[in-house]
């Protein structure tokens, strides 16, 4: 696939983005035509209840599901018209991720982790200086077993922005954290999105969360009931929860 | 049905591949147990019932001639419930375009009455009709082979006239279950016969009206075997009385009862084998499929069901499984027991069929199989009760794996960060990896020792054939003659070697334990049919003593340097102390040697020999073969091939076939057990998989990972697999040898790469049923959920 990124699109286009899930009486409608941009550059907050088609949308936008119906464009790309093969370099080359429950190699050390990352990747950072970026450039021999949860989301972080990734998405990154080291890791991530020019898409349940993003977009009943574009964003530190 | 037998019933569906699996093992393991222990049920009562329903005599007594009247004393011997004479005579039966004449017995039946004893039994047309003196009875195998039925006519040679009969009948009986050529160990239906006559007729035929040369007995009750023997010996030695013995030492009930002997062995050895495999792998399996569950199981404590309740649950798991494989496995022993049997049937031409099962093979096998599972149950339950509710309610800890950085630190030049994942998680938990490792080589250890198994019955054949009988064809007279006529069958065109031997039936004492078998007597330095060593080197026979096979010397409990007691039981019938001078290795029967000179100087019958072994032109067979049959001293003539083909035949149709299933079995254990090891391997890793599916790694990369783990596992498991098969195939070696054959303990190299194959084999296809699901991985679910 072509790695030319024509910074004047929008990151992603979505054109009447449909999920159904089972057929017949079983049928559940997760996304019900979807149209969005997500201009490049910008940090993105999903809202949403459970249910509401958020992580469908994302897992579609990274490369993990398909699409019933519709159409994404990543850039000039159409990712609805890719192969399995396609989407994993896909994901490889331009997309980093961050879960609510980190999913850190446990056999790995923290440097490991993140190398497991560089080692396949185009035009990585250093792992040491993935590390170094969220805070653990002391951590980088310990395993996840030895840290703590904020710092194994950190180093979940790290190995998803070392690839230099055009697009971070993070489900629930605080989801399993306490409100001060939530804070932290909400912390990293808006430094990479303003150091690093990285698109970030951070799902979440938090509103206060969307007080740091450039948009919001708000998910009802497998639609986006309404995008607000912040004009003053506030700095991860100053958001209460 | 409460919601945890919900569960349980859901669970079982979901892991329904695996569970299949490990009860699929569990069945066959119990399939050998119920099968071999039906089989040997079977084939005990099937003969007792044989014996019985054609009341086969418990004593033979062989004689010269003794007067009927004699029968009448026999009688009053204590302990003789009833008496039978007959006459039992050799004779030879001239087939129309077969060069070797057919050596055959030729029995007497009473006139007018069936017989009182070894009745025998009608497979098609009529009984014989006194008035008619040509008329016979044929066995049955003999006729089938050669294609004769009742209405044929056949020609047989008797005291040296040919005389012409009419086939009114085919008939076996229960002396006849294994028949073989005079002189040799194996049956082979073309080459022997029994033809059943009248009395009268065939006491003109070798001049014997008005007497017998066998009396047949049976005992009563409380009758004592050794006493009776006694007396019947002193009673006809002065008629020329060959030695009374028991049926224990009849040759056919000597032959079967050791064939299901051998079975009976084999089937306390093996099944047990595989059976603990099974169970063994049981208890891997379900321990690492508790251990996933552990998040539901803090779960449930959390709603407040007790240990117990959460015990009984999991228990109630591992049983399904346990005990329907166990069922299965009965099913399924009873089937394959049930057809096997027929075959068996077949083999020793028993013309009714009892087939049951002991119920305790039953019990035993559901029984080893809940005990199996229960002690895995009952380490698994230790971790469930240890387990606290809390666990379920945080996000899981990542495995500790800080015991393994130095690893890490060292491998880093060379492994790379798959690799070294695959390397942590085995070094992480070297328990798991243990038991993987010893699961797989249990299973390649039954390979190897079943392949090797099935090489030693080919060994046997090789060696006993290429090694020890070297001859082309054996001729053996039809009594010992002067060895002058050994230059005659050397001046026969075509002969390019010959060897006389001497062979006399004798009963060997020592001590207590007694064998009733022969001695041959050899020349110093045999070279057509010789006794080898262990190393299967040939040994000189010494003019000092007496060679035993070595399973012979371990019957009799003797050793070289003590004194063997010998009963000739032919000719003047001496009593000989023979010092015992070596051991040999001999893979069928139970041979013993002496030097023809030295046994014909103990016997005061110089010169004298019973047969010669020879080496001929195949070129002149025919001739040879035409000649030999018109030389009116020659009884019988036997080829090596034909030999060498019947034995063949017993091994792959007797207590041998066995083992073919055996090895199927071995082949389908292995791969159950690689099999399951993938797919839990899978389990646990599925969720790691599926991140690093995610963060982008190809589904190659992602299966190498997995897979690295069951190589690493598969080829530490070939060296140790090596060396628990060298010693189980050592011990099923034992188990499989019978006194009629010996299946030496060898080294099989082939049976190793072989075994190994099928392991790398099997993983091979395991790996690729699970590398299908690591495509398939569900990216988005995996993410979701904890476990």
């Amino acid at each position: 696939m072509p790695h030319l990124i024509d910074k004047t699109l929008p990151a992603f286009r979505t054109q009447g983005v449909t999920k159904v899930y089972g057929t017949g009486a079983s049928t559940v409608h997760a996304l019900r035509g979807v149209d969005v941009d997500i201009p490049a550059g910008e940090l993105v907050v999903l809202l949403g209840a459970s249910g509401s088609g958020k992580s469908t949308l994302l897992n579609i936008l990274g490369g993990l599901d398909r699409a019933t119906d519709g159409v994404v464009h990543f850039f000039a790309d159409d990712l609805t018209a890719m192969s399995d093969r396609e989407l994993t370099l896909y994901r490889r080359h331009h997309v980093g991720f961050v879960f609510q429950f980190y999913n850190l190699m446990p056999s790995l050390t923290a440097y490991e982790n993140v190398e497991l990352v560089t080692e396949i990747a185009d035009n990585p950072l250093e792992p040491a200086e993935a590390l170094a970026l969220v805070g653990l450039e002391q951590r980088l021999d310990h395993f996840p077993a030895q840290m703590s949860g904020g710092e194994q989301q950190r180093v979940a972080i790290a190995r998803a922005i070392a690839k230099r990734p055009t697009i971070l998405f993070c489900d629930e990154p605080t989801g399993a954290l306490d409100s001060h080291t939530g804070r932290a890791v909400l912390r990293v991530l808006q430094d990479v999105n303003r150091e690093l020019g990285t698109t970030v898409l951070i799902i979440t349940h938090a509103a206060a969360t969307a007080k740091m993003a450039d948009r919001v977009i708000d998910f009802a009943d497998g639609g986006i009931r309404e995008v607000v574009v912040n004009t003053t964003k506030l700095s991860a530190e100053d958001i209460q929860w | 049905m409460t919601p945890l037998d919900h569960k349980l019933l859901r669970d079982l569906w979901r892991v329904k591949g695996q569970a299949i699996a490990i009860a699929v093992v569990i069945a066959l393991g119990v399939l050998m147990l119920v099968m071999m222990d039906g089989l040997i049920n079977s084939l005990t009562e099937t003969k007792r019932t044989y014996y019985e329903r054609y009341r086969f005599a418990e004593v033979f007594a062989p004689v010269k001639r003794a007067p009927e009247h004699l029968l009448d004393n026999i009688a009053k011997i204590p302990g003789v419930a009833a008496v039978a004479g007959r006459i039992n005579a050799g004779a030879l039966i001239n087939l129309p375009g077969i060069a070797v004449p057919v050596r055959a017995q030729a029995v007497s039946l009473p006139d007018f009455v069936p017989p009182r004893l070894n009745d025998l039994y009608l497979a098609a047309g009529r009984r014989l009709d006194p008035a008619r003196p040509d008329e016979i009875l044929l066995l049955e195998g003999f006729a089938k082979v050669h294609g004769l039925s009742p209405g044929d006519k056949l020609s047989a040679t008797m005291s040296g006239a040919k005389r012409t009969f009419q086939i009114v009948g085919l008939a076996q009986a229960p002396e006849f279950l294994y028949s073989t050529p005079p002189g040799e160990l194996m049956p082979d239906d073309a080459r022997f016969a029994v033809i059943w006559m009248g009395e009268h007729s065939l006491a003109a035929a070798y001049d014997l009206k008005g007497a017998f040369n066998e009396a047949l007995l049976t005992l009563t009750r409380d009758a004592r075997l050794p006493e009776v023997l006694d007396q019947l010996d002193r009673m006809l030695a002065s008629y020329g009385g060959l030695g009374a013995y028991g049926v224990d030492d009849h040759f056919s009930d000597r032959f079967v009862s050791e064939e299901i002997k051998g079975l009976a062995m084999s089937s306390k050895g093996v099944p047990p084998i595989f059976l603990g495999v099974a169970a063994f792998l049981l208890y891997i399996v379900i321990s690492r499929m508790v251990e996933s569950e552990r998040e539901q199981i803090g779960l449930l404590k959390a709603f407040g069901y007790s240990n117990g309740e959460v015990g009984v649950h999991y228990f109630k798991f591992i049983m399904a499984i346990a005990i329907s494989g166990a069922l299965l496995g009965c099913l399924l022993g009873v089937l394959a027991g049930r057809s096997l049997s027929s075959v068996y049937q077949e083999y020793y031409k028993f013309p009714l069929l009892v087939f049951q099962v002991d119920p305790a093979a039953f019990l035993t096998g559901v029984a080893v199989s809940v005990l199996a599972a229960s002690v895995g149950g009952v380490f698994v339950l230790r971790k469930v009760f240890a387990l606290t509710p809390a666990t379920a309610m945080r996000p899981p800890a990542p495995a500790d794996y800080s015991r393994s950085v130095g690893i890490g630190k060292t491998l880093k030049a060379v492994l790379d960060q798959p690799s070294r994942i695959v390397v942590r998680g085995l070094i992480r938990q070297p328990g798991r990896a243990l038991a993987a490792v010893v699961g797989i080589s249990a299973g390649m250890a039954l390979s190897v020792a079943m392949i090797s198994l099935m090489s030693g019955f080919d060994r046997v054949l090789d060696m006993n054939f290429g090694v020890i009988e070297r001859s082309d064809v054996t001729v053996s007279f039809v009594e010992p003659l002067l060895d002058k006529t050994v230059y005659e069958l050397q001046r026969m065109e075509g002969v390019i070697e010959v060897e006389p031997f001497r062979s006399v039936s004798a009963t060997l004492r020592h001590g207590l334990y007694t064998y009733r078998g022969g001695i041959s007597g050899l020349v110093a330095e045999p070279r057509l049919n010789r006794a080898v060593d262990d190393q299967m080197q040939a040994i000189y026979v010494r003019a000092d003593g007496i060679i035993l096979a070595k399973s012979l010397a371990d019957i009799l409990h003797i050793q070289p340097g003590e004194t063997l007691t010998v009963e000739v039981r032919e000719g003047r019938r001496p009593v000989l102390q023979v010092p015992v001078v070596g051991v040999a290795q001999a893979l069928l029967g139970a041979p013993t040697y002496m030097q023809i000179g030295t046994l014909n100087q103990a016997l005061k019958e110089q010169n004298r020999v019973s047969g010669a072994y020879l080496r001929i032109d195949s070129a002149r067979s025919a001739a040879i073969y035409h000649k030999l049959k018109d030389m009116p001293a020659v009884a019988g003539v036997s080829l090596r091939e034909e030999s060498r083909a019947a034995f063949k035949k017993v091994m792959d149709t007797g207590a041998g076939a066995i083992r073919y299933v055996m090895a199927a079995i071995a082949g389908i254990i292995t791969f159950g057990i690689v099999y399951n090891s993938a797919r839990i391997t899978f389990a646990e890793r599925s969720r790691d998989l599926a991140s690093l599916r995610v963060i982008g790694l190809t589904t190659g990369e992602t299966g190498f990972i997995l897979l690295g783990e069951l190589g690493i596992i598969t080829l530490l498991a070939l060296p140790l697999g090596s060396l628990l098969g060298y010693y189980l195939s050592m011990a099923v070696s034992v188990a499989f040898s019978t006194d009629l054959y010996s299946i030496p303990a060898i080294f099989v190299p082939e049976s190793y790469g072989v075994a190994a194959l099928a392991v790398l084999g099997a993983s091979a296809i395991s790996g690729w049923l699970v590398k299908r699901d690591v495509d398939r991985l569900d990216l988005v679910s995996a993410l979701k959920t904890r476990e």
